[in-house]
């Protein structure tokens, strides 16, 4: 059962994501990478990492996606049509990707990684103590450190949204 | 972990979506849309901290750890990057590369 639930989420994953990096229309294609959101959420569920998933869900699909439409919506007409690279770049990079691709795929399948048969379930709890914790292993400076990064990212976008004055040569054209 | 499913299979999907992302990175002329493919990539490096955790090291957290990172600073880069994105529209009207020459000064 599982195993089905994992392959049509990944069918679903690839397919969306392909769509979204080639579809001509803006719009849909940012519907076309929150459904591969979902769907990298949906994995998580599946290995049973609730907190992850869930964090998944708010942050990037509730978060991120709807900062992207905003911007889309506030920059483009919506019916404007993306211009696409030329034929001939595409089937280049496209043939470029399919090497890394393989290369990564040889590497990967001749790698010999020891899987453990055994599976924890874990909590938020655990999540937050080892978070907060300051013993050996503990994430508490990185967590600080984050906090004072979203801090100083949230000012910055405040402070560079808002633009600054126009300048002479604006003010003519204005 | 998921039972049936190996290792394997979930770093072959993961890598294609990460080669899915740097086709759109490269193809797309628009900084939206590179922005999206910044995304997708982040999301399948993402993936790949939390399963090699859960397959290989289901005692510890620190993939978990990294991904709640990595996802905090994917949020603060696109707050950026669309504030940045939106300024640029309203100095030049209009979000295309090729047009973006006004922050090199």
């Amino acid at each position: 059962m599982e195993k089905i639930i994992f392959y049509i989420l990944a069918l679903i994953m690839i397919v969306f994501a392909i769509a979204s990096v080639t579809s001509k229309k803006m719009l849909r294609s940012v519907i076309y990478l929150l459904f591969v959101l979902c769907g990298i959420a949906g994995i998580y569920f599946l290995i049973d990492y609730n907190f992850l998933a869930a964090i998944q869900l708010t942050v990037y699909a509730g978060g991120i996606i709807v900062l992207i439409i905003f911007s889309v919506v506030l920059v483009h007409h919506i019916e404007m049509e993306l211009e696409l690279a030329k034929r001939s770049k595409q089937l280049l990079v496209g043939l470029a990707c399919l090497v890394g691709l393989g290369i990564f795929l040889t590497t990967i399948y001749s790698h010999e990684f020891n899987v453990v048969e055994y599976s924890v379930t874990t909590t938020t709890e655990d999540i937050g103590l080892g978070l907060l914790s300051y013993e050996t292993g503990g994430f508490i400076l990185p967590f600080e450190v984050i906090s004072v990064l979203l801090l100083a990212s949230m000012i910055g976008a405040i402070v560079i949204a808002k633009g600054k004055k126009l300048t002479d040569k604006n003010d003519t054209t204005l | 972990m998921i039972a049936g499913i190996s290792i394997y299979e979930i770093l072959t999907v993961t890598s294609i979506l990460f080669f899915i992302g740097v086709y759109g990175f490269i193809t797309r002329k628009n900084l939206i849309s590179i922005l999206m493919s910044v995304e997708l990539i982040l999301n399948a490096s993402v993936i790949n901290f939390v399963v090699i955790n859960k397959y290989l090291y289901p005692d510890i957290l620190q993939g978990v750890y990294f991904s709640i990172f990595i996802i905090a600073v994917a949020a603060a880069e696109t707050a950026l990057a669309v504030s940045i994105i939106i300024n640029l529209y309203r100095q030049i009207a209009s979000v295309e590369v090729k047009d973006t020459e006004t922050m090199k000064y």
